[in-house]
Protein backbone atom coordinates (compact mmCIF):
# COMPACT_ATOMS: atom_id res chain seq x y z
CA UNK A 1 0.00 0.00 0.00
CA UNK A 2 3.08 2.39 0.68
CA UNK A 3 4.07 2.56 -2.26
CA UNK A 4 0.64 3.24 -3.73
CA UNK A 5 0.34 6.11 -1.58
CA UNK A 6 3.83 7.54 -1.56
CA UNK A 7 3.57 9.16 -4.93
CA UNK A 8 0.08 10.76 -4.22
CA UNK A 9 1.44 12.06 -1.04
CA UNK A 10 4.75 13.67 -2.83
CA UNK A 11 1.91 15.38 -5.35
CA UNK A 12 0.18 16.60 -3.15
CA UNK A 13 2.87 18.11 -1.10
CA UNK A 14 4.48 19.47 -4.03
CA UNK A 15 0.65 21.02 -5.33
CA UNK A 16 0.21 22.64 -1.69
CA UNK A 17 3.95 24.00 -1.60
CA UNK A 18 3.56 25.52 -5.16
CA UNK A 19 0.53 26.76 -3.79
CA UNK A 20 2.53 28.66 -0.79
CA UNK A 21 5.19 29.93 -2.93
CA UNK A 22 3.06 31.43 -5.07
CA UNK A 23 0.94 33.33 -2.39
CA UNK A 24 3.85 34.26 -0.96
CA UNK A 25 5.58 35.55 -3.72
CA UNK A 26 3.00 37.88 -4.37
CA UNK A 27 1.14 36.71 -7.64
CA UNK A 28 -1.93 38.17 -6.73
CA UNK A 29 -0.16 41.21 -6.18
CA UNK A 30 -2.32 42.58 -3.21
CA UNK A 31 -0.15 45.35 -1.87
CA UNK A 32 -1.19 46.83 1.78
CA UNK A 33 -1.16 50.86 1.79
CA UNK A 34 2.10 50.82 3.84
CA UNK A 35 3.73 48.67 0.98
CA UNK A 36 1.88 50.49 -2.27
CA UNK A 37 3.37 53.80 -0.21
CA UNK A 38 7.07 52.49 -0.63
CA UNK A 39 6.85 51.46 -3.55
CA UNK A 40 5.67 54.89 -4.46
CA UNK A 41 8.54 56.01 -2.62
CA UNK A 42 11.08 54.06 -4.77
CA UNK A 43 9.41 55.14 -8.24
CA UNK A 44 10.09 58.50 -10.07
CA UNK A 45 6.40 59.67 -8.94
CA UNK A 46 8.39 60.70 -5.89
CA UNK A 47 11.24 62.45 -7.76
CA UNK A 48 11.64 65.99 -6.28
CA UNK A 49 13.11 68.92 -8.59
CA UNK A 50 16.80 68.61 -9.22
CA UNK A 51 18.01 70.46 -6.10
CA UNK A 52 20.23 73.95 -7.03
CA UNK A 53 24.16 73.83 -6.90
CA UNK A 54 24.97 77.50 -5.44
CA UNK A 55 28.88 76.53 -5.81
CA UNK A 56 28.60 76.24 -9.46
CA UNK A 57 26.77 79.62 -10.51
CA UNK A 58 26.24 78.44 -14.12
CA UNK A 59 24.64 75.27 -13.02
CA UNK A 60 21.23 76.04 -14.57
CA UNK A 61 22.39 78.24 -17.41
CA UNK A 62 21.19 76.69 -20.70
CA UNK A 63 24.33 78.33 -22.45
CA UNK A 64 26.68 76.65 -20.33
CA UNK A 65 25.22 73.49 -20.70
CA UNK A 66 25.32 74.15 -24.34
CA UNK A 67 29.06 74.54 -23.86
CA UNK A 68 29.18 72.09 -21.32
CA UNK A 69 27.83 69.55 -24.01
CA UNK A 70 30.36 70.32 -26.70
CA UNK A 71 33.50 70.10 -24.09
CA UNK A 72 32.25 66.45 -23.03
CA UNK A 73 32.78 65.30 -26.25
CA UNK A 74 35.57 67.29 -27.24
CA UNK A 75 38.56 64.73 -27.24
CA UNK A 76 41.18 67.62 -28.31
CA UNK A 77 40.79 67.81 -23.81
CA UNK A 78 42.92 64.65 -23.73
CA UNK A 79 46.75 64.26 -23.90
CA UNK A 80 46.73 62.06 -27.11
CA UNK A 81 43.36 63.88 -28.68
CA UNK A 82 41.47 61.00 -28.60
CA UNK A 83 39.68 60.94 -25.54
CA UNK A 84 36.46 62.74 -24.35
CA UNK A 85 34.31 62.60 -21.40
CA UNK A 86 31.91 60.67 -23.83
CA UNK A 87 34.56 58.01 -24.38
CA UNK A 88 33.62 56.52 -21.49
CA UNK A 89 30.24 57.76 -20.75
CA UNK A 90 28.96 56.97 -23.76
CA UNK A 91 25.40 58.61 -24.10
CA UNK A 92 24.19 55.21 -26.03
CA UNK A 93 25.06 53.46 -23.36
CA UNK A 94 23.09 54.90 -20.76
CA UNK A 95 26.40 57.27 -20.50
CA UNK A 96 28.88 54.33 -19.60
CA UNK A 97 31.26 51.90 -21.49
CA UNK A 98 30.25 48.43 -20.57
CA UNK A 99 34.01 47.46 -19.55
CA UNK A 100 35.37 46.11 -15.95
CA UNK A 101 37.69 49.22 -16.23
CA UNK A 102 37.74 52.20 -17.80
CA UNK A 103 40.25 52.88 -20.54
CA UNK A 104 41.42 56.37 -21.17
CA UNK A 105 45.12 57.25 -22.20
CA UNK A 106 45.52 54.02 -20.66
CA UNK A 107 43.77 51.81 -18.13
CA UNK A 108 42.16 52.93 -15.07
CA UNK A 109 41.18 50.82 -11.74
CA UNK A 110 37.72 51.89 -11.67
CA UNK A 111 34.68 51.23 -13.45
CA UNK A 112 32.86 53.88 -15.23
CA UNK A 113 30.08 55.50 -13.25
CA UNK A 114 26.59 56.70 -15.23
CA UNK A 115 26.17 60.48 -15.23
CA UNK A 116 22.18 60.41 -14.83
CA UNK A 117 20.87 61.37 -11.54
CA UNK A 118 24.34 61.97 -10.02
CA UNK A 119 23.74 65.54 -9.53
CA UNK A 120 21.44 64.50 -6.67
CA UNK A 121 24.79 62.93 -4.92
CA UNK A 122 26.23 64.85 -2.78
CA UNK A 123 29.56 63.28 -2.80
CA UNK A 124 30.91 61.75 -6.16
CA UNK A 125 33.44 58.85 -7.40
CA UNK A 126 32.76 55.18 -5.66
CA UNK A 127 35.03 56.71 -2.62
CA UNK A 128 33.17 60.14 -2.67
CA UNK A 129 35.97 61.73 -2.82
CA UNK A 130 34.16 64.92 -4.89
CA UNK A 131 31.58 67.34 -3.67
CA UNK A 132 30.34 68.37 -6.57
CA UNK A 133 29.68 67.78 -10.32
CA UNK A 134 31.95 70.20 -11.57
CA UNK A 135 34.67 69.06 -9.10
CA UNK A 136 34.33 65.54 -9.82
CA UNK A 137 34.35 66.45 -13.85
CA UNK A 138 38.08 67.67 -12.76
CA UNK A 139 39.24 64.45 -11.83
CA UNK A 140 39.83 62.25 -15.03
CA UNK A 141 40.81 65.42 -17.16
CA UNK A 142 43.73 65.66 -14.76
CA UNK A 143 44.18 61.84 -14.23
CA UNK A 144 47.19 60.20 -15.91
CA UNK A 145 45.32 57.21 -17.57
CA UNK A 146 42.12 58.85 -18.40
CA UNK A 147 42.40 62.26 -20.50
CA UNK A 148 46.21 62.78 -19.18
CA UNK A 149 46.21 66.43 -20.39
CA UNK A 150 47.07 69.79 -17.75
CA UNK A 151 45.58 72.69 -17.21
CA UNK A 152 47.33 75.18 -19.37
CA UNK A 153 46.74 72.32 -22.21
CA UNK A 154 42.66 72.42 -21.29
CA UNK A 155 43.07 76.51 -21.24
CA UNK A 156 44.78 76.86 -24.89
CA UNK A 157 41.96 74.64 -26.27
CA UNK A 158 39.23 77.11 -24.71
CA UNK A 159 40.87 79.82 -26.44
CA UNK A 160 41.69 78.50 -29.68
CA UNK A 161 38.15 76.71 -29.94
CA UNK A 162 35.68 78.37 -27.54
CA UNK A 163 36.74 81.71 -26.96
CA UNK A 164 33.32 83.30 -27.59
CA UNK A 165 31.40 81.39 -25.98
CA UNK A 166 33.67 80.93 -22.75
CA UNK A 167 33.78 84.38 -22.74
CA UNK A 168 30.16 85.21 -23.06
CA UNK A 169 29.60 83.25 -19.41
CA UNK A 170 32.88 83.71 -17.76
CA UNK A 171 34.26 86.65 -19.39
CA UNK A 172 37.61 87.79 -21.08
CA UNK A 173 40.15 85.05 -21.54
CA UNK A 174 43.63 86.33 -19.86
CA UNK A 175 46.30 86.18 -22.26
CA UNK A 176 47.69 82.88 -22.83
CA UNK A 177 50.50 83.85 -25.04
CA UNK A 178 52.40 84.65 -22.35
CA UNK A 179 52.70 82.62 -19.25
CA UNK A 180 50.00 83.63 -17.04
CA UNK A 181 49.75 83.56 -13.43
CA UNK A 182 48.59 79.68 -12.27
CA UNK A 183 45.42 80.90 -10.61
CA UNK A 184 44.48 82.01 -13.96
CA UNK A 185 45.03 79.33 -15.48
CA UNK A 186 43.09 76.78 -12.91
CA UNK A 187 40.31 79.81 -13.12
CA UNK A 188 40.18 78.19 -16.64
CA UNK A 189 40.07 75.14 -15.73
CA UNK A 190 37.48 75.14 -13.26
CA UNK A 191 34.97 76.86 -15.46
CA UNK A 192 35.65 73.85 -17.66
CA UNK A 193 33.79 71.73 -14.92
CA UNK A 194 31.44 74.02 -14.18
CA UNK A 195 29.94 73.73 -18.16
CA UNK A 196 30.15 70.13 -18.06
CA UNK A 197 28.19 69.97 -14.97
CA UNK A 198 25.79 72.11 -16.60
CA UNK A 199 25.46 69.62 -18.86
CA UNK A 200 25.20 66.86 -16.87
CA UNK A 201 22.44 68.37 -14.64
CA UNK A 202 20.21 67.76 -17.90
CA UNK A 203 21.07 64.09 -17.73
CA UNK A 204 18.19 61.95 -16.00
CA UNK A 205 16.41 58.73 -16.18
CA UNK A 206 13.19 58.30 -17.58
CA UNK A 207 10.12 56.35 -16.16
CA UNK A 208 10.56 52.34 -16.49
CA UNK A 209 7.97 49.70 -16.65
CA UNK A 210 8.85 49.60 -12.95
CA UNK A 211 7.60 53.34 -12.86
CA UNK A 212 4.77 52.60 -15.04
CA UNK A 213 3.34 49.44 -12.58
CA UNK A 214 3.71 51.92 -9.43
CA UNK A 215 1.29 54.54 -11.21
CA UNK A 216 -1.43 51.61 -12.19
CA UNK A 217 -1.17 49.94 -8.88
CA UNK A 218 -1.79 52.95 -7.16
CA UNK A 219 -4.12 54.40 -9.14
CA UNK A 220 -6.18 50.74 -8.65
CA UNK A 221 -5.16 49.48 -12.03
CA UNK A 222 -4.08 46.33 -12.85
CA UNK A 223 -0.51 45.94 -12.40
CA UNK A 224 -0.40 42.48 -14.06
CA UNK A 225 -0.27 43.82 -17.53
CA UNK A 226 2.90 45.62 -16.66
CA UNK A 227 5.01 43.30 -14.70
CA UNK A 228 4.47 39.38 -14.48
CA UNK A 229 4.13 37.22 -11.84
CA UNK A 230 7.84 36.59 -11.44
CA UNK A 231 8.66 40.10 -11.62
CA UNK A 232 6.39 41.19 -9.31
CA UNK A 233 8.05 38.67 -6.38
CA UNK A 234 11.35 40.14 -7.52
CA UNK A 235 9.73 42.98 -6.04
CA UNK A 236 8.43 41.79 -2.83
CA UNK A 237 11.42 40.08 -2.15
CA UNK A 238 13.54 43.61 -3.14
CA UNK A 239 11.69 45.26 -0.73
CA UNK A 240 11.35 42.37 1.42
CA UNK A 241 13.52 39.30 2.44
CA UNK A 242 16.13 40.67 0.41
CA UNK A 243 17.00 43.67 2.39
CA UNK A 244 17.56 46.01 -1.18
CA UNK A 245 16.01 48.74 0.00
CA UNK A 246 18.22 49.06 3.00
CA UNK A 247 20.80 50.54 0.81
CA UNK A 248 19.14 51.31 -2.66
CA UNK A 249 15.81 53.24 -1.53
CA UNK A 250 13.93 56.70 -3.09
CA UNK A 251 13.32 57.08 -6.50
CA UNK A 252 16.58 56.84 -7.86
CA UNK A 253 16.78 53.60 -5.70
CA UNK A 254 20.13 55.01 -3.66
CA UNK A 255 20.51 56.19 -0.59
CA UNK A 256 23.84 57.94 -2.04
CA UNK A 257 25.55 56.64 1.00
CA UNK A 258 28.80 54.42 1.35
CA UNK A 259 28.93 50.99 2.70
CA UNK A 260 31.08 48.10 2.61
CA UNK A 261 29.58 45.08 1.20
CA UNK A 262 31.99 42.83 1.20
CA UNK A 263 33.00 42.92 -2.83
CA UNK A 264 36.80 41.57 -3.11
CA UNK A 265 39.47 43.44 -4.87
CA UNK A 266 39.61 43.16 -8.18
CA UNK A 267 42.71 40.48 -8.75
CA UNK A 268 45.93 42.39 -9.54
CA UNK A 269 44.46 45.95 -8.22
CA UNK A 270 45.78 47.41 -4.39
CA UNK A 271 43.14 46.80 -2.22
CA UNK A 272 41.93 50.00 -1.61
CA UNK A 273 40.15 51.82 1.46
CA UNK A 274 36.95 53.41 -0.17
CA UNK A 275 35.18 55.89 1.49
CA UNK A 276 37.88 55.56 4.69
CA UNK A 277 40.17 57.56 2.04
CA UNK A 278 37.62 59.47 -0.05
CA UNK A 279 36.29 60.99 2.97
CA UNK A 280 39.57 62.57 3.56
CA UNK A 281 40.39 63.52 0.48
CA UNK A 282 36.92 65.25 -0.23
CA UNK A 283 37.66 67.29 2.91
CA UNK A 284 41.22 68.73 1.41
CA UNK A 285 40.17 68.71 -2.10
CA UNK A 286 41.66 71.70 -4.27
CA UNK A 287 38.23 72.33 -5.82
CA UNK A 288 35.49 71.13 -2.96
CA UNK A 289 32.78 73.41 -1.35
CA UNK A 290 34.72 75.62 0.68
CA UNK A 291 37.66 76.11 -1.75
CA UNK A 292 38.23 79.74 -3.10
CA UNK A 293 37.00 78.18 -6.95
CA UNK A 294 33.24 77.60 -5.54
CA UNK A 295 30.55 80.17 -5.53
CA UNK A 296 29.49 79.34 -2.05
CA UNK A 297 32.09 78.74 0.25
CA UNK A 298 30.65 79.88 2.99
CA UNK A 299 27.40 77.06 2.92
CA UNK A 300 28.89 73.95 2.56
CA UNK A 301 27.07 71.44 5.02
CA UNK A 302 28.21 67.89 3.78
CA UNK A 303 31.63 68.71 4.69
CA UNK A 304 30.48 70.38 7.53
CA UNK A 305 28.59 67.55 9.22
CA UNK A 306 30.74 64.68 6.94
CA UNK A 307 31.23 61.33 8.88
CA UNK A 308 35.36 60.86 8.52
CA UNK A 309 37.54 58.44 10.32
CA UNK A 310 34.61 55.75 11.14
CA UNK A 311 35.71 52.08 10.87
CA UNK A 312 32.17 51.39 8.96
CA UNK A 313 34.00 53.76 6.06
CA UNK A 314 37.08 51.01 5.64
CA UNK A 315 36.40 49.78 1.82
CA UNK A 316 32.69 51.30 1.79
CA UNK A 317 31.60 52.55 -1.63
CA UNK A 318 28.93 54.32 -3.18
CA UNK A 319 25.82 52.73 -3.51
CA UNK A 320 24.93 53.54 -7.19
CA UNK A 321 21.48 53.72 -8.82
CA UNK A 322 19.63 50.49 -9.77
CA UNK A 323 18.06 52.68 -12.39
CA UNK A 324 18.77 50.93 -15.37
CA UNK A 325 20.99 48.30 -13.77
CA UNK A 326 20.72 45.78 -16.00
CA UNK A 327 22.03 47.49 -19.01
CA UNK A 328 25.38 48.01 -17.64
CA UNK A 329 27.24 44.88 -16.53
CA UNK A 330 29.68 44.37 -15.28
CA UNK A 331 29.18 45.62 -11.72
CA UNK A 332 30.99 47.33 -8.72
CA UNK A 333 33.57 49.29 -8.08
CA UNK A 334 36.45 47.62 -10.32
CA UNK A 335 33.89 45.65 -12.60
CA UNK A 336 34.32 42.47 -10.17
CA UNK A 337 30.97 40.91 -10.45
CA UNK A 338 30.23 40.38 -14.72
CA UNK A 339 26.28 39.43 -14.55
CA UNK A 340 23.81 40.86 -12.32
CA UNK A 341 23.03 36.97 -11.10
CA UNK A 342 26.82 36.98 -9.84
CA UNK A 343 25.57 40.12 -7.95
CA UNK A 344 22.61 38.30 -6.29
CA UNK A 345 24.49 35.39 -6.05
CA UNK A 346 27.10 37.86 -4.21
CA UNK A 347 24.26 39.64 -1.69
CA UNK A 348 23.00 36.31 -1.15
CA UNK A 349 26.41 34.55 0.13
CA UNK A 350 27.69 37.59 2.06
CA UNK A 351 31.36 36.92 1.89
CA UNK A 352 33.30 38.23 4.51
CA UNK A 353 35.47 41.22 3.49
CA UNK A 354 39.37 41.37 3.03
CA UNK A 355 39.58 44.30 5.22
CA UNK A 356 36.82 46.09 7.12
CA UNK A 357 33.29 44.90 7.70
CA UNK A 358 30.41 44.08 5.36
CA UNK A 359 27.07 45.17 6.36
CA UNK A 360 25.49 42.22 4.62
CA UNK A 361 24.29 39.23 6.05
CA UNK A 362 23.35 35.84 4.39
CA UNK A 363 20.02 36.02 3.26
CA UNK A 364 19.71 32.03 1.79
CA UNK A 365 17.29 33.15 -1.39
CA UNK A 366 16.02 29.64 -3.14
CA UNK A 367 17.26 29.12 -7.10
CA UNK A 368 13.22 30.39 -7.75
CA UNK A 369 13.79 33.78 -5.17
CA UNK A 370 17.50 34.31 -7.09
CA UNK A 371 15.98 34.41 -10.86
CA UNK A 372 12.67 36.65 -9.43
CA UNK A 373 14.75 39.19 -8.14
CA UNK A 374 17.00 38.92 -11.31
CA UNK A 375 13.55 39.58 -12.99
CA UNK A 376 12.72 42.50 -10.97
CA UNK A 377 15.85 44.26 -11.50
CA UNK A 378 15.33 44.02 -15.35
CA UNK A 379 12.23 45.77 -15.36
CA UNK A 380 13.72 49.02 -13.94
CA UNK A 381 15.00 49.96 -17.20
CA UNK A 382 14.22 53.27 -18.78
CA UNK A 383 15.28 55.86 -21.25
CA UNK A 384 17.93 58.14 -20.49
CA UNK A 385 16.72 61.49 -20.92
CA UNK A 386 18.78 64.96 -21.94
CA UNK A 387 16.86 68.02 -20.85
CA UNK A 388 13.74 65.81 -21.66
CA UNK A 389 15.12 64.20 -25.28
CA UNK A 390 16.16 60.75 -25.82
CA UNK A 391 20.18 60.20 -25.06
CA UNK A 392 20.75 58.05 -28.07
CA UNK A 393 19.37 61.01 -30.40
CA UNK A 394 21.72 63.54 -28.90
CA UNK A 395 24.66 64.30 -30.75
CA UNK A 396 28.33 66.13 -29.30
CA UNK B 1 -13.90 7.70 -0.52
CA UNK B 2 -11.98 4.37 0.10
CA UNK B 3 -10.70 3.79 3.23
CA UNK B 4 -6.97 3.81 2.04
CA UNK B 5 -8.00 7.11 0.05
CA UNK B 6 -9.01 8.78 3.89
CA UNK B 7 -5.80 7.04 5.18
CA UNK B 8 -3.47 8.91 2.74
CA UNK B 9 -4.95 12.29 3.19
CA UNK B 10 -4.58 11.73 7.05
CA UNK B 11 -0.69 10.39 6.46
CA UNK B 12 -0.47 13.82 4.14
CA UNK B 13 -1.84 16.33 6.81
CA UNK B 14 0.82 14.66 9.90
CA UNK B 15 3.32 15.04 7.41
CA UNK B 16 2.65 18.65 6.37
CA UNK B 17 2.23 19.43 9.67
CA UNK B 18 5.42 17.91 11.07
CA UNK B 19 6.76 19.50 7.88
CA UNK B 20 5.87 23.44 8.77
CA UNK B 21 7.29 23.37 11.85
CA UNK B 22 10.80 22.66 11.25
CA UNK B 23 10.39 25.22 7.93
CA UNK B 24 8.86 28.11 10.00
CA UNK B 25 11.77 27.87 12.93
CA UNK B 26 14.35 27.76 9.26
CA UNK B 27 11.99 31.07 8.43
CA UNK B 28 12.13 32.82 11.52
CA UNK B 29 16.24 32.27 11.92
CA UNK B 30 16.70 33.65 8.26
CA UNK B 31 14.89 36.71 9.78
CA UNK B 32 17.37 36.65 12.26
CA UNK B 33 20.07 36.51 10.14
CA UNK B 34 19.76 39.18 7.71
CA UNK B 35 18.07 41.73 10.39
CA UNK B 36 21.17 41.94 12.14
CA UNK B 37 20.28 42.19 15.72
CA UNK B 38 17.64 41.69 18.18
CA UNK B 39 16.60 44.73 18.39
CA UNK B 40 13.22 44.89 19.18
CA UNK B 41 11.23 47.87 17.95
CA UNK B 42 9.52 49.85 20.92
CA UNK B 43 4.98 50.10 20.84
CA UNK B 44 4.50 53.42 19.12
CA UNK B 45 3.48 55.36 22.19
CA UNK B 46 7.64 55.21 22.53
CA UNK B 47 7.87 57.22 19.60
CA UNK B 48 8.08 60.93 18.22
CA UNK B 49 9.21 64.16 19.07
CA UNK B 50 8.70 63.85 22.18
CA UNK B 51 8.58 65.76 25.40
CA UNK B 52 11.04 62.59 26.51
CA UNK B 53 12.21 62.62 30.41
CA UNK B 54 16.29 62.12 30.11
CA UNK B 55 17.35 58.41 32.18
CA UNK B 56 17.78 60.45 35.02
CA UNK B 57 15.41 62.33 35.20
CA UNK B 58 17.37 65.55 34.71
CA UNK B 59 16.55 66.79 31.84
CA UNK B 60 12.85 66.91 29.37
CA UNK B 61 13.95 67.40 25.78
CA UNK B 62 11.65 67.99 22.73
CA UNK B 63 12.43 67.45 19.24
CA UNK B 64 10.82 70.58 16.58
CA UNK B 65 12.21 70.01 13.29
CA UNK B 66 11.98 72.61 10.76
CA UNK B 67 10.10 70.45 8.45
CA UNK B 68 9.12 66.77 8.92
CA UNK B 69 11.72 64.57 9.07
CA UNK B 70 12.49 62.81 5.74
CA UNK B 71 15.03 60.17 4.46
CA UNK B 72 18.22 61.29 2.63
CA UNK B 73 17.75 64.81 3.26
CA UNK B 74 20.14 66.71 5.54
CA UNK B 75 18.29 68.46 8.03
CA UNK B 76 17.95 70.86 10.87
CA UNK B 77 16.38 70.16 14.29
CA UNK B 78 15.75 72.32 17.03
CA UNK B 79 15.79 70.86 20.84
CA UNK B 80 14.40 72.09 23.56
CA UNK B 81 15.86 71.30 26.61
CA UNK B 82 13.98 71.95 30.24
CA UNK B 83 14.65 71.08 33.68
CA UNK B 84 12.77 68.61 35.78
CA UNK B 85 10.36 71.72 37.12
CA UNK B 86 10.02 72.34 33.40
CA UNK B 87 12.20 75.47 33.64
CA UNK B 88 14.51 76.17 30.11
CA UNK B 89 17.84 74.92 30.61
CA UNK B 90 20.52 77.36 28.38
CA UNK B 91 24.73 76.71 28.13
CA UNK B 92 24.12 72.99 28.09
CA UNK B 93 26.88 70.50 25.85
CA UNK B 94 24.99 68.54 23.97
CA UNK B 95 26.67 65.88 21.56
CA UNK B 96 24.12 63.97 19.15
CA UNK B 97 24.54 60.34 18.45
CA UNK B 98 22.00 57.89 17.02
CA UNK B 99 21.68 55.07 14.23
CA UNK B 100 19.03 52.17 13.36
CA UNK B 101 18.94 49.73 16.19
CA UNK B 102 17.83 46.87 13.95
CA UNK B 103 20.41 46.88 11.41
CA UNK B 104 23.50 47.89 14.17
CA UNK B 105 24.44 51.07 11.88
CA UNK B 106 24.69 54.75 13.07
CA UNK B 107 24.17 57.92 11.79
CA UNK B 108 25.37 58.44 8.06
CA UNK B 109 26.51 62.07 9.00
CA UNK B 110 27.86 63.81 12.32
CA UNK B 111 25.46 66.74 13.25
CA UNK B 112 25.87 68.86 16.02
CA UNK B 113 24.76 71.94 17.73
CA UNK B 114 25.30 75.06 15.66
CA UNK B 115 23.68 77.57 17.65
CA UNK B 116 21.88 77.81 21.11
CA UNK B 117 18.91 79.92 20.74
CA UNK B 118 17.50 80.61 24.28
CA UNK B 119 14.96 79.78 26.23
CA UNK B 120 16.48 76.21 26.21
CA UNK B 121 16.48 75.70 22.68
CA UNK B 122 19.08 74.91 20.50
CA UNK B 123 19.24 74.23 16.43
CA UNK B 124 20.83 70.83 15.48
CA UNK B 125 22.42 70.81 11.74
CA UNK B 126 23.47 67.94 9.72
CA UNK B 127 20.83 65.43 10.43
CA UNK B 128 20.67 62.47 7.63
CA UNK B 129 18.76 59.47 7.80
CA UNK B 130 20.10 56.98 4.95
CA UNK B 131 16.60 55.16 4.68
CA UNK B 132 13.12 54.88 6.31
CA UNK B 133 12.16 53.11 9.36
CA UNK B 134 13.40 53.30 13.52
CA UNK B 135 15.54 55.03 13.99
CA UNK B 136 17.17 56.33 17.40
CA UNK B 137 18.30 59.74 17.98
CA UNK B 138 20.10 60.21 21.21
CA UNK B 139 21.17 63.36 23.34
CA UNK B 140 23.74 63.51 25.57
CA UNK B 141 22.75 66.74 27.84
CA UNK B 142 25.56 68.01 30.14
CA UNK B 143 24.70 71.11 32.56
CA UNK B 144 26.50 72.30 36.08
CA UNK B 145 23.02 70.40 37.25
CA UNK B 146 24.65 67.31 35.75
CA UNK B 147 25.33 65.00 32.56
CA UNK B 148 22.11 63.01 31.41
CA UNK B 149 20.72 61.23 28.59
CA UNK B 150 17.75 61.47 26.44
CA UNK B 151 17.09 58.95 23.51
CA UNK B 152 14.27 59.73 20.93
CA UNK B 153 12.34 57.15 18.91
CA UNK B 154 11.77 58.15 15.54
CA UNK B 155 9.64 56.94 12.25
CA UNK B 156 10.84 58.28 9.69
Amino acid sequence: MATRILPTITLFVLLTGTAIVGAASGSRASWTPAELEELRSLSLLALEPLPADPTNRVADDPAAADLGRRLFFDPRLSANGQVSCGTCHQPERGFQDGRALAVGVGTTARRAMPIAGMARSPFLFWDGRKDSLWAQALGPLESAVEHGGTRALYARVIANHYRRDYEALFGALPDLASTPAWDLVTGIFVNIGKAIAAFERLVAFGPSRFDEYVAAVSAGRNGGVILTTDEVAGLRLFIGKAHCTQCHNGPLLTNNEFHNTGVPPRPGLPVEHGRWDGATAVALDEFNCRSRWSDARQHCPELEFMLTGDHTQERAYKVPSLRNVAERAPYMDAGQLATLAEVIDHYDRAPTSVSGHSELRALHLKPAERRQLEAFLRTLSGPIRIDGRDAATVSP
Amino acid sequence: MTTTTKRAMRAVLVLAMAAAIPALQGCSHALMMVRGTGAQRPPASEFGPGPRTSAAGRYVATLEPAQPLRPRQMQTVRVVVRDAAGRAVDGAQITIDGGMPQHGHGLPTRPRVTRALGEGGYEIEGVRFNMGGWWEIRLAITTAQGADAVVFNLAI
